[in-house]
């Protein structure tokens, strides 16, 4: 157990371990449907940007990526493999959930192979809600995200509600 | 430290000998080796597996599993009204989804006997090509990327989002307009969009010129994609091709033309575009030129636009007589047809979802065999499927 684990780090440092991890997130995206294509405008298009905020996509693996982006209809078909990445990602780890389908099971509520929220087999950080959320959406959800990570205490991530925004 | 002993160096010498003899002795040969893709990969939007299983660097056999991005389409629409299924069916090929409801409409409009007035008709194609340029736009820039050309991809985002904007500013939807309706269309056009529109399809022939250049005239692009994955004509019929895909290979066949809808492309002068090779690269140039083309038939469209009502005469509630109907459009993966049965109710009794994607992966088994690993890559990006379009 370091320093940080065991929760007496003073607070300056924790503040500036905080600055430090609130900038550099290295987003793995995880694109499944029509959310996809909106997060990839986040990150492709020069109107939108993601860098810009200090988020790094792209990672060559989900062992390096702090954040994970569930973009997208969530189906059971998919769940074991969401799990086993979430389970591949090292601590702290965060995951923002892209869409209504994502969030709640969206447009297929009442379909009989897509699984209901990806909550229901991850922890969820930020719901940002829309079929799909603009771009500006997701940009928002990251910044919802790194304002959480400035605030919190490593010691204890999961204490707390998710976010949600509107 | 601790030194090695004598004992036990002399053991390690004896291993490393004998090792090198059993190098020496056998013969050079290739395992078998199994290679899984996917089901997911941070490059794509969507969700299939490949299980390829490998020879050295030659595919022996591949095959897709698909299932992923299952979601009940034809299930859900059975518990759905007419107008709600429209809200579903643009969530199918999601890059184009104005084109979706397209050929739905028009299959309960035959069953209804009602036809949408001219103006809604125009209309209707004008946003159907500009699906058209939305969806292939991106496909042009995500070619190039899977081949390891990372610029392109910015380009078609960036430009993407005129035609986006266009679209969002008629229907009120960047991407899921859910614009069209039984007998017309919601809306008239915003004031100004016309001119906009204009303006976004110099943009648009802009792009195409300048991926005419950078992609097509790509010394690496070309030795990369010229006779790689050659679909001949007969091959790709069987198996059920369409759209740019089959016209790559030669086959001259366009729903927008063939097809009997009623849609505006006959009102327009345009061509269908056609390449002999059938290779990737020809796949590539076809929808190239499309793209170009349909900014083409929304320039002539917007000149000649009728005037007129938006909308024909139909009841509040939608109750579609008992009957059968299939009605089937060129979408910009190729044809996407629905056949919907009716009993007389406020829901489908069935509906039958016809998608390009669907077949067009068909010939991915026939295709792979033979070639080599980073040709899969490739070819599947050729064939250009979306996932959702393929498991509906």
């Amino acid at each position: 157990m370091g320093l940080v684990a065991s929760g007496k780090a003073p607070k300056p440092l924790t503040k500036l371990l905080n600055l430090g991890r609130k900038y550099s997130i290295w987003m793995y995206q995880w694109g499944l449907a029509c959310c996809a294509i909106e997060m990839g405008a986040v990150i492709g298009s020069p109107r939108y940007d993601v860098m810009r905020l200090g988020v790094i996509p792209f990672p060559a693996s989900p062992r390096q990526a702090d954040l994970v982006v569930i973009s997208g209809t969530v189906t059971d078909k998919m769940v074991p493999s969401i799990l086993r990445l979430y389970q591949q990602m090292p601590d702290p780890k965060y995951v923002i959930s892209m869409g209504s389908c994502a969030n709640c099971g969206g447009p297929y509520w009442d379909s009989y192979s897509v699984t209901k929220g990806v909550d229901q087999v991850i922890p969820v950080d930020v719901y940002v809600p829309g079929c799909p959320p603009r771009p500006e959406a997701l940009l928002e959800g990251i910044v919802l995200l790194q304002e959480r990570i400035s605030n919190e205490d490593p010691a204890a991530r999961w204490r707390g509600d998710p976010i949600v925004v509107d | 430290m601790t030194a090695v002993g004598t004992d036990q160096r002399q053991q390690l010498a004896y291993v490393a000998t004998q090792a090198a003899d059993a190098r020496l002795n056998v013969e050079i040969e290739t395992e078998g080796m199994t290679l899984n893709i996917g089901p997911q990969h941070p490059a794509t939007h969507g969700t299939l597996r490949l299980v390829a299983r490998l020879d050295g660097e030659q595919v022996v056999e591949a095959e897709p599993i698909m299932g992923y991005m299952h979601r009940g389409y034809e299930k859900l629409a059975e518990v759905r009204t007419y107008p709600q299924v429209t809200t579903l069916i643009n969530r199918i090929d999601w890059l184009g989804s104005f084109a979706n409801e397209v050929p739905f409409i028009l299959a309960a409009e035959k069953l209804m006997e009602v036809e949408a007035p001219p103006r809604a008709q125009w209309i209707r194609t004008v946003l159907f090509e500009l699906s058209r340029i939305a969806n292939i736009t991106l496909f042009l820039g995500d070619m190039a990327v899977q081949l390891g050309a990372l610029t392109p991809v910015f380009m078609a985002f960036r430009d993407r989002e005129f035609v986006l904007n266009q679209i969002e500013a008629a229907t009120g939807g960047r991407f899921h307009p859910n614009f069209d309706r039984i007998g017309g269309l919601k809306d008239d056009l915003p004031k100004g969009w016309i001119d906009d529109t204009r303006q976004v399809m110099e943009k648009m022939r802009d792009f195409c010129d300048e991926f005419e250049e950078l992609v097509l005239g790509n010394e690496i692009f070309e030795a990369r994609t010229r006779g790689i994955g050659i679909v001949p004509a007969d091959v790709g019929l069987a198996y059920g091709l369409s759209g740019a895909n089959i016209r790559a290979s030669g086959v001259d066949w366009d729903l927008r033309r063939d097809g009997h809808e009623a849609l505006a492309y006959d009102q327009v002068d345009w061509k269908v575009w056609t390449h002999p090779d059938g290779d990737s690269f020809a796949r590539y140039w076809v929808r190239l030129q499309e793209t170009r083309e349909a900014t083409h038939i929304v320039d002539q469209l917007l000149d000649g636009l009728p005037s007129g009502p938006i909308m024909a005469k139909v009841p509040r509630i939608i109750k579609v007589p008992a009957g059968e109907a299939y009605a089937a459009t060129e979408n910009p993966l190729g044809e996407m047809g629905y056949y919907v049965v009716s009993k007389g109710d406020l829901v489908p009794f069935r509906v039958k979802i016809r998608s390009a994607s669907f077949s067009n992966i068909s010939i991915t088994p026939w295709l792979l065999k033979g070639v080599y690993v980073p040709d899969i890559i490739t070819i599947l990006a050729s064939l250009y499927f979306i996932l959702g379009d393929i498991d509906r």
